[in-house]
Protein backbone atom coordinates (compact mmCIF):
# COMPACT_ATOMS: atom_id res chain seq x y z
CA UNK A 1 0.00 0.00 0.00
CA UNK A 2 1.04 3.55 0.23
CA UNK A 3 0.75 6.58 2.73
CA UNK A 4 -2.16 8.83 2.84
CA UNK A 5 -1.44 12.47 1.85
CA UNK A 6 0.84 14.21 4.22
CA UNK A 7 2.53 17.73 4.37
CA UNK A 8 6.46 17.54 4.59
CA UNK A 9 9.27 19.67 5.80
CA UNK A 10 13.20 19.21 5.45
CA UNK A 11 14.99 21.91 8.32
CA UNK A 12 18.76 22.17 7.53
CA UNK A 13 19.45 23.00 11.37
CA UNK A 14 17.90 21.82 14.94
CA UNK A 15 16.69 25.76 15.10
CA UNK A 16 14.81 25.14 12.12
CA UNK A 17 12.80 21.58 13.20
CA UNK A 18 12.10 22.91 16.66
CA UNK A 19 9.82 25.65 15.20
CA UNK A 20 8.87 23.59 12.36
CA UNK A 21 7.79 21.21 15.51
CA UNK A 22 6.46 23.96 17.74
CA UNK A 23 4.63 25.45 14.87
CA UNK A 24 2.75 21.78 13.77
CA UNK A 25 2.19 20.75 17.27
CA UNK A 26 0.40 17.27 17.33
CA UNK A 27 -0.05 17.10 13.76
CA UNK A 28 4.21 16.72 13.45
CA UNK A 29 5.96 14.10 13.92
CA UNK A 30 9.75 13.62 13.52
CA UNK A 31 10.95 11.61 10.43
CA UNK A 32 14.00 10.26 11.65
CA UNK A 33 15.34 6.93 9.47
CA UNK A 34 12.47 5.95 8.99
CA UNK A 35 12.68 2.38 8.59
CA UNK A 36 9.80 1.64 11.02
CA UNK A 37 7.99 4.77 10.76
CA UNK A 38 7.55 4.67 6.60
CA UNK A 39 6.92 0.70 7.19
CA UNK A 40 4.17 1.88 9.32
CA UNK A 41 2.84 4.65 6.56
CA UNK A 42 2.93 2.16 3.91
CA UNK A 43 0.18 0.39 6.01
CA UNK A 44 -1.62 3.06 6.47
CA UNK A 45 -1.07 2.16 10.48
CA UNK A 46 0.95 5.65 11.11
CA UNK A 47 -1.00 8.93 9.41
CA UNK A 48 0.60 11.34 10.49
CA UNK A 49 -0.35 14.79 9.22
CA UNK A 50 2.71 16.54 8.85
CA UNK A 51 6.42 14.68 8.77
CA UNK A 52 9.50 16.90 9.82
CA UNK A 53 12.22 14.91 8.38
CA UNK A 54 15.94 15.47 10.33
CA UNK A 55 17.97 13.82 7.17
CA UNK A 56 19.13 17.47 6.00
CA UNK A 57 20.30 18.03 9.71
CA UNK A 58 24.07 17.20 9.73
CA UNK A 59 24.36 18.36 13.44
CA UNK A 60 22.43 15.95 14.40
CA UNK A 61 24.65 13.00 13.46
CA UNK A 62 28.21 12.48 15.50
CA UNK A 63 29.39 10.34 18.03
CA UNK A 64 32.13 12.28 20.51
CA UNK A 65 33.58 11.06 23.21
CA UNK A 66 32.45 12.80 26.73
CA UNK A 67 34.91 14.04 29.78
CA UNK A 68 34.13 11.15 31.79
CA UNK A 69 34.88 8.59 29.05
CA UNK A 70 31.59 7.85 27.91
CA UNK A 71 30.19 8.93 24.70
CA UNK A 72 27.70 11.14 23.64
CA UNK A 73 25.96 10.16 19.83
CA UNK A 74 23.44 12.19 18.11
CA UNK A 75 20.03 11.18 17.06
CA UNK A 76 20.42 10.94 13.98
CA UNK A 77 23.79 8.54 13.79
CA UNK A 78 22.88 5.42 11.54
CA UNK A 79 22.97 2.16 13.38
CA UNK A 80 25.60 1.18 11.03
CA UNK A 81 27.87 3.85 11.70
CA UNK A 82 27.58 2.71 15.69
CA UNK A 83 27.67 -0.48 14.65
CA UNK A 84 31.07 -0.07 12.93
CA UNK A 85 32.66 2.82 14.88
CA UNK A 86 35.95 1.61 16.86
CA UNK A 87 35.49 4.16 19.95
CA UNK A 88 31.74 2.35 20.49
CA UNK A 89 33.41 -1.14 20.39
CA UNK A 90 35.66 -0.36 22.75
CA UNK A 91 33.72 1.49 25.09
CA UNK A 92 30.57 -0.20 24.90
CA UNK A 93 31.20 -3.95 23.19
CA UNK A 94 27.28 -4.55 23.70
CA UNK A 95 26.26 -2.38 21.38
CA UNK A 96 28.04 -3.82 18.23
CA UNK A 97 27.18 -7.23 19.39
CA UNK A 98 23.39 -6.19 19.82
CA UNK A 99 23.09 -4.26 16.56
CA UNK A 100 24.17 -7.80 14.20
CA UNK A 101 20.66 -8.64 15.56
CA UNK A 102 18.86 -5.10 14.53
CA UNK A 103 16.78 -5.78 11.29
CA UNK A 104 19.11 -6.14 8.09
CA UNK A 105 22.32 -4.36 6.71
CA UNK A 106 19.88 -2.43 4.46
CA UNK A 107 17.47 -1.19 7.26
CA UNK A 108 20.68 -0.26 9.61
CA UNK A 109 22.41 1.82 6.96
CA UNK A 110 19.23 4.12 6.94
CA UNK A 111 17.99 3.83 10.56
CA UNK A 112 18.88 5.93 13.19
CA UNK A 113 20.00 5.21 16.90
CA UNK A 114 18.06 8.13 18.48
CA UNK A 115 14.97 7.34 16.28
CA UNK A 116 14.73 3.57 17.65
CA UNK A 117 14.86 4.54 20.71
CA UNK A 118 12.39 7.51 20.64
CA UNK A 119 10.07 5.04 18.24
CA UNK A 120 9.88 2.56 21.61
CA UNK A 121 8.84 -0.94 19.75
CA UNK A 122 8.62 -3.26 22.89
CA UNK A 123 9.92 -5.72 19.94
CA UNK A 124 13.10 -3.47 19.01
CA UNK A 125 16.52 -3.83 20.87
CA UNK A 126 17.35 -0.46 21.29
CA UNK A 127 15.05 1.19 23.31
CA UNK A 128 15.58 -2.34 25.97
CA UNK A 129 19.40 -1.74 25.39
CA UNK A 130 19.17 2.29 26.47
CA UNK A 131 17.23 1.20 29.29
CA UNK A 132 20.31 -1.94 30.11
CA UNK A 133 22.76 1.10 29.46
CA UNK A 134 20.75 3.44 32.01
CA UNK A 135 21.45 5.97 28.68
CA UNK A 136 20.61 9.55 29.26
CA UNK A 137 18.46 11.01 27.19
CA UNK A 138 18.37 14.82 26.01
CA UNK A 139 15.46 15.98 24.65
CA UNK A 140 14.78 19.05 23.41
CA UNK A 141 11.91 22.16 22.36
CA UNK A 142 12.13 25.69 21.02
CA UNK A 143 13.33 26.90 23.54
CA UNK A 144 13.43 24.61 26.37
CA UNK A 145 15.33 21.15 26.62
CA UNK A 146 15.32 18.42 29.32
CA UNK A 147 17.36 15.35 30.40
CA UNK A 148 15.37 11.68 30.88
CA UNK A 149 16.88 8.38 31.77
CA UNK A 150 15.63 5.54 29.23
CA UNK A 151 13.88 3.66 31.80
CA UNK A 152 11.62 7.09 32.27
CA UNK A 153 11.12 8.12 28.73
CA UNK A 154 9.38 4.83 27.40
CA UNK A 155 6.17 4.16 29.53
CA UNK A 156 4.28 2.35 26.53
CA UNK A 157 4.36 0.19 23.55
CA UNK A 158 5.29 3.03 21.09
CA UNK A 159 5.09 5.69 23.64
CA UNK A 160 7.11 8.17 24.86
CA UNK A 161 6.98 11.16 27.96
CA UNK A 162 8.17 13.11 24.17
CA UNK A 163 6.18 15.55 23.78
CA UNK A 164 5.11 16.84 20.30
CA UNK A 165 7.00 20.27 19.99
CA UNK A 166 9.54 18.08 21.15
CA UNK A 167 12.65 15.25 19.83
CA UNK A 168 15.02 13.42 21.13
CA UNK A 169 18.38 15.37 20.24
CA UNK A 170 21.65 13.42 21.91
CA UNK A 171 21.69 9.97 23.81
CA UNK A 172 24.79 9.93 26.41
CA UNK A 173 26.35 6.56 27.60
CA UNK A 174 28.42 6.48 31.00
CA UNK A 175 32.16 4.52 31.18
CA UNK A 176 31.32 1.21 32.18
CA UNK A 177 33.51 0.75 35.67
CA UNK A 178 35.82 -1.48 35.52
CA UNK A 179 35.44 -4.85 35.67
CA UNK A 180 32.58 -4.36 33.94
CA UNK A 181 31.11 -7.18 31.18
CA UNK A 182 27.96 -7.50 29.26
CA UNK A 183 25.75 -9.71 26.94
CA UNK A 184 23.11 -10.01 24.52
CA UNK A 185 21.02 -13.04 23.88
CA UNK A 186 18.46 -13.05 21.87
CA UNK A 187 16.02 -15.92 20.18
CA UNK A 188 14.06 -14.87 16.70
CA UNK A 189 12.61 -17.31 13.92
CA UNK A 190 15.05 -16.21 11.62
CA UNK A 191 18.30 -13.92 10.97
CA UNK A 192 17.35 -10.07 11.88
CA UNK A 193 13.57 -11.15 12.47
CA UNK A 194 11.72 -10.00 15.60
CA UNK A 195 12.79 -11.20 19.04
CA UNK A 196 10.65 -13.91 20.28
CA UNK A 197 12.68 -12.75 23.63
CA UNK A 198 15.92 -11.53 24.18
CA UNK A 199 17.96 -10.88 27.59
CA UNK A 200 20.89 -7.84 28.14
CA UNK A 201 22.74 -7.80 30.47
CA UNK A 202 25.70 -5.46 32.07
CA UNK A 203 27.03 -6.59 35.26
CA UNK A 204 30.23 -5.19 37.30
CA UNK A 205 32.56 -7.73 39.81
CA UNK A 206 34.11 -6.11 42.92
CA UNK A 207 37.82 -6.64 43.65
CA UNK A 208 37.18 -9.54 45.45
CA UNK A 209 34.94 -11.22 42.99
CA UNK A 210 31.55 -10.53 44.50
CA UNK A 211 28.60 -9.05 42.36
CA UNK A 212 29.41 -5.01 42.47
CA UNK A 213 26.06 -4.08 39.97
CA UNK A 214 23.89 -5.74 38.00
CA UNK A 215 21.40 -4.48 35.19
CA UNK A 216 19.10 -7.03 33.23
CA UNK A 217 16.67 -6.49 30.78
CA UNK A 218 14.17 -8.61 29.28
CA UNK A 219 12.74 -8.03 26.22
CA UNK A 220 9.80 -8.26 24.15
CA UNK A 221 7.78 -10.12 26.91
CA UNK A 222 5.88 -7.03 28.07
CA UNK A 223 4.52 -3.55 26.69
CA UNK A 224 7.93 -1.73 27.80
CA UNK A 225 11.54 -3.12 28.20
CA UNK A 226 11.70 -4.38 31.91
CA UNK A 227 14.41 -3.86 33.64
CA UNK A 228 14.75 -6.68 36.65
CA UNK A 229 14.75 -5.66 40.32
CA UNK A 230 15.06 -9.81 41.14
CA UNK A 231 18.49 -9.53 39.25
CA UNK A 232 19.80 -7.13 41.89
CA UNK A 233 18.40 -8.55 44.86
CA UNK A 234 19.39 -12.20 44.44
CA UNK A 235 23.40 -11.11 42.90
CA UNK A 236 24.23 -7.63 44.58
CA UNK A 237 26.95 -8.79 47.06
CA UNK A 238 27.27 -12.21 46.40
CA UNK A 239 29.33 -14.05 44.47
CA UNK A 240 27.83 -15.03 40.86
CA UNK A 241 27.41 -18.65 41.06
CA UNK A 242 25.31 -20.56 38.03
CA UNK A 243 22.64 -21.59 40.90
CA UNK A 244 22.48 -17.55 41.70
CA UNK A 245 21.78 -17.19 37.59
CA UNK A 246 19.22 -20.00 37.95
CA UNK A 247 17.58 -18.76 40.68
CA UNK A 248 17.54 -15.08 38.96
CA UNK A 249 16.25 -17.04 35.18
CA UNK A 250 13.49 -18.15 37.76
CA UNK A 251 11.86 -15.41 39.46
CA UNK A 252 12.30 -13.43 36.06
CA UNK A 253 10.63 -15.86 34.02
CA UNK A 254 8.05 -16.48 37.01
CA UNK A 255 7.20 -12.67 38.01
CA UNK A 256 8.39 -10.24 36.62
CA UNK A 257 7.29 -10.59 32.74
CA UNK A 258 3.88 -10.53 31.11
CA UNK A 259 4.30 -12.22 27.69
CA UNK A 260 1.93 -12.23 25.03
CA UNK A 261 0.95 -14.85 22.67
CA UNK A 262 1.37 -13.63 19.02
CA UNK A 263 2.16 -15.03 15.57
CA UNK A 264 5.88 -14.98 16.51
CA UNK A 265 5.31 -17.02 19.48
CA UNK A 266 3.18 -18.52 22.39
CA UNK A 267 3.61 -16.61 26.22
CA UNK A 268 4.44 -20.01 26.98
CA UNK A 269 7.18 -20.28 24.67
CA UNK A 270 8.63 -17.04 25.68
CA UNK A 271 8.53 -17.64 29.50
CA UNK A 272 10.54 -20.57 28.85
CA UNK A 273 12.92 -18.68 26.70
CA UNK A 274 13.59 -16.25 29.21
CA UNK A 275 14.40 -18.45 32.08
CA UNK A 276 17.16 -19.82 28.89
CA UNK A 277 18.06 -16.90 27.92
CA UNK A 278 18.77 -15.03 31.65
CA UNK A 279 21.38 -17.63 32.83
CA UNK A 280 22.96 -17.32 29.61
CA UNK A 281 23.71 -14.11 29.73
CA UNK A 282 24.30 -13.57 33.39
CA UNK A 283 27.07 -16.24 32.65
CA UNK A 284 28.29 -14.83 30.01
CA UNK A 285 28.33 -11.23 30.99
CA UNK A 286 29.98 -12.25 34.63
CA UNK A 287 32.92 -14.41 32.59
CA UNK A 288 33.56 -10.77 30.71
CA UNK A 289 33.48 -9.43 33.91
CA UNK A 290 36.41 -11.38 35.29
CA UNK A 291 38.62 -11.20 32.09
CA UNK A 292 38.40 -7.43 32.17
CA UNK A 293 35.23 -6.86 30.30
CA UNK B 1 -4.56 20.60 -4.25
CA UNK B 2 -2.09 18.45 -3.86
CA UNK B 3 1.38 19.97 -2.85
CA UNK B 4 4.35 18.76 -5.56
CA UNK B 5 8.15 19.15 -4.49
CA UNK B 6 10.97 19.72 -6.90
CA UNK B 7 13.63 17.22 -6.49
CA UNK B 8 16.54 16.49 -8.54
CA UNK B 9 17.97 13.16 -8.60
CA UNK B 10 20.68 11.19 -9.99
CA UNK B 11 19.98 8.25 -10.85
CA UNK B 12 22.42 5.80 -12.54
CA UNK B 13 24.40 8.95 -13.84
CA UNK B 14 22.09 10.68 -14.93
CA UNK B 15 19.97 13.94 -13.21
CA UNK B 16 15.92 13.87 -13.50
CA UNK B 17 13.97 16.69 -12.49
CA UNK B 18 10.64 15.71 -11.43
CA UNK B 19 8.05 17.52 -9.20
CA UNK B 20 6.83 14.82 -6.97
CA UNK B 21 4.47 14.35 -3.64
CA UNK B 22 5.62 14.11 -0.62
CA UNK B 23 4.63 10.47 -0.36
CA UNK B 24 6.26 9.03 -3.55
CA UNK B 25 8.00 6.35 -2.20
CA UNK B 26 11.89 5.83 -4.07
CA UNK B 27 10.66 2.59 -5.58
CA UNK B 28 7.62 4.21 -7.45
CA UNK B 29 9.74 7.37 -8.45
CA UNK B 30 11.87 4.89 -9.73
CA UNK B 31 9.46 2.65 -11.40
CA UNK B 32 6.74 5.35 -12.67
CA UNK B 33 8.63 8.35 -12.78
CA UNK B 34 11.38 6.88 -14.87
CA UNK B 35 10.62 3.59 -15.95
CA UNK B 36 12.83 2.15 -14.88
CA UNK B 37 11.45 -1.46 -13.96
CA UNK B 38 14.39 -3.35 -12.63
CA UNK B 39 13.80 -2.32 -8.98
CA UNK B 40 11.35 -4.53 -7.69
CA UNK B 41 8.77 -3.82 -5.06
CA UNK B 42 7.53 -6.50 -2.93
CA UNK B 43 6.18 -6.51 0.74
CA UNK B 44 7.03 -2.32 1.16
CA UNK B 45 7.77 -2.81 4.79
CA UNK B 46 11.70 -3.29 4.32
CA UNK B 47 11.18 -7.07 4.97
CA UNK B 48 11.61 -8.78 1.09
CA UNK B 49 15.13 -6.58 0.55
CA UNK B 50 13.69 -7.02 -3.11
CA UNK B 51 13.64 -3.13 -3.92
CA UNK B 52 17.13 -2.57 -2.93
CA UNK B 53 18.80 -0.07 -4.28
CA UNK B 54 22.62 1.79 -3.78
CA UNK B 55 21.37 5.47 -2.13
CA UNK B 56 24.88 7.32 -2.19
CA UNK B 57 26.54 3.95 -2.53
CA UNK B 58 25.20 2.03 0.63
CA UNK B 59 22.50 -0.83 -0.45
CA UNK B 60 18.97 0.59 1.25
CA UNK B 61 15.39 -0.21 0.82
CA UNK B 62 13.89 2.07 -1.61
CA UNK B 63 10.12 1.30 -0.52
CA UNK B 64 11.14 2.76 2.71
CA UNK B 65 12.46 6.42 1.37
CA UNK B 66 10.74 8.82 0.26
CA UNK B 67 11.63 10.25 -3.35
CA UNK B 68 11.71 13.86 -1.74
CA UNK B 69 14.73 12.41 0.28
CA UNK B 70 16.55 11.10 -2.33
CA UNK B 71 16.53 14.94 -3.94
CA UNK B 72 20.52 15.50 -4.36
CA UNK B 73 21.52 11.99 -3.96
CA UNK B 74 23.05 9.57 -5.85
CA UNK B 75 20.85 6.28 -6.65
CA UNK B 76 21.92 3.47 -8.13
CA UNK B 77 19.66 0.60 -9.58
CA UNK B 78 20.17 -2.79 -11.21
CA UNK B 79 20.35 -0.71 -14.57
CA UNK B 80 23.54 0.38 -14.03
CA UNK B 81 25.14 -3.24 -13.79
CA UNK B 82 25.51 -4.43 -17.12
CA UNK B 83 23.72 -5.48 -20.34
CA UNK B 84 22.54 -8.65 -21.65
CA UNK B 85 25.06 -8.45 -24.17
CA UNK B 86 27.52 -7.55 -21.26
CA UNK B 87 26.49 -8.47 -17.80
CA UNK B 88 28.17 -7.64 -14.90
CA UNK B 89 30.07 -10.17 -13.08
CA UNK B 90 27.72 -10.92 -10.43
CA UNK B 91 25.03 -11.37 -12.95
CA UNK B 92 27.56 -13.79 -15.13
CA UNK B 93 27.60 -15.39 -12.08
CA UNK B 94 24.46 -15.88 -10.96
CA UNK B 95 23.18 -16.71 -14.55
CA UNK B 96 26.53 -19.89 -14.76
CA UNK B 97 25.68 -20.67 -11.51
CA UNK B 98 21.46 -20.73 -11.76
CA UNK B 99 21.39 -18.45 -8.79
CA UNK B 100 17.91 -17.26 -9.96
CA UNK B 101 14.76 -18.92 -10.97
CA UNK B 102 11.64 -16.73 -11.74
CA UNK B 103 14.00 -13.54 -11.20
CA UNK B 104 11.97 -11.48 -8.84
CA UNK B 105 13.98 -11.02 -5.91
CA UNK B 106 17.12 -11.31 -8.15
CA UNK B 107 17.41 -6.91 -8.34
CA UNK B 108 17.87 -6.73 -4.42
CA UNK B 109 20.35 -9.37 -4.20
CA UNK B 110 22.24 -7.80 -7.16
CA UNK B 111 21.92 -4.19 -5.43
CA UNK B 112 22.99 -5.70 -1.53
CA UNK B 113 26.22 -7.85 -2.54
CA UNK B 114 27.65 -5.46 -5.23
CA UNK B 115 28.95 -2.97 -2.62
CA UNK B 116 29.24 -5.89 -0.30
CA UNK B 117 31.69 -7.39 -2.71
CA UNK B 118 33.71 -4.10 -3.16
CA UNK B 119 34.29 -3.56 0.29
CA UNK B 120 34.67 -7.45 1.15
CA UNK B 121 36.90 -9.32 -2.06
CA UNK B 122 37.12 -12.25 -0.03
CA UNK B 123 34.50 -13.56 1.89
CA UNK B 124 33.68 -16.28 3.79
CA UNK B 125 30.28 -18.40 3.11
CA UNK B 126 28.75 -17.00 6.35
CA UNK B 127 29.82 -13.50 5.62
CA UNK B 128 27.48 -13.49 2.26
CA UNK B 129 24.99 -15.25 4.72
CA UNK B 130 24.95 -12.40 6.71
CA UNK B 131 25.13 -9.71 4.06
CA UNK B 132 22.11 -11.37 2.57
CA UNK B 133 20.28 -11.69 5.45
CA UNK B 134 17.97 -9.42 4.33
CA UNK B 135 17.02 -10.05 1.45
CA UNK B 136 14.40 -12.86 0.78
CA UNK B 137 14.44 -15.80 -2.34
CA UNK B 138 11.74 -18.32 -2.58
CA UNK B 139 12.96 -20.43 -5.09
CA UNK B 140 16.60 -21.22 -4.82
CA UNK B 141 17.21 -22.22 -1.57
CA UNK B 142 19.99 -19.43 -1.39
CA UNK B 143 22.67 -22.45 -1.57
CA UNK B 144 22.65 -21.25 -5.42
CA UNK B 145 23.29 -17.78 -4.36
CA UNK B 146 26.18 -17.84 -1.96
CA UNK B 147 28.07 -19.90 -4.81
CA UNK B 148 27.19 -17.07 -7.53
CA UNK B 149 28.39 -14.69 -4.68
CA UNK B 150 31.73 -16.54 -4.05
CA UNK B 151 32.27 -17.60 -8.06
CA UNK B 152 31.73 -13.49 -8.72
CA UNK B 153 34.50 -12.73 -5.77
CA UNK B 154 36.52 -14.01 -8.19
CA UNK B 155 35.23 -12.90 -11.53
CA UNK B 156 35.66 -9.26 -9.42
CA UNK B 157 39.24 -9.91 -7.78
CA UNK B 158 40.77 -11.13 -10.71
CA UNK B 159 39.74 -8.31 -13.53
Amino acid sequence: MKPVKFDYYAPASVDEALDTLAELGYDGKVLAGGQSLIAAMNFRMARPAALVDLNNVPELSYINPTPEGGLAIGTMTRVYQVEHDPEVAKRFPLLPEVAKFIAHSQIRRRGTFGGAIAHADPAGQLPSIAVTMDANLLIRGKGKERWVKAADLIIGPFMTTIEPDEMLAEVVLSANPPRTGSNYQQVSRQSGGYAQAAVASIVTLDENNLCKAVRLVLMSVGEVPILSQKASQILVGHVPTADAFKAVAEAAATSEIDPATDLHATAKYRRNLIRVLVARSLAEAFGRAKRGG
Amino acid sequence: MTKLFPVSINVNGQVYERQVEARLLLSDFLRHELGLMGTHVGCEHGICGACTVLFDGEAVRSCLIFSVQASGHEIRTVESLGTPENLHPLQEAFSEKHALQCGFCTPGFLMTLVPFLEQNPHPTDDEVREAIDGNICRCTGYEKIIEAAQEASKKMSSR
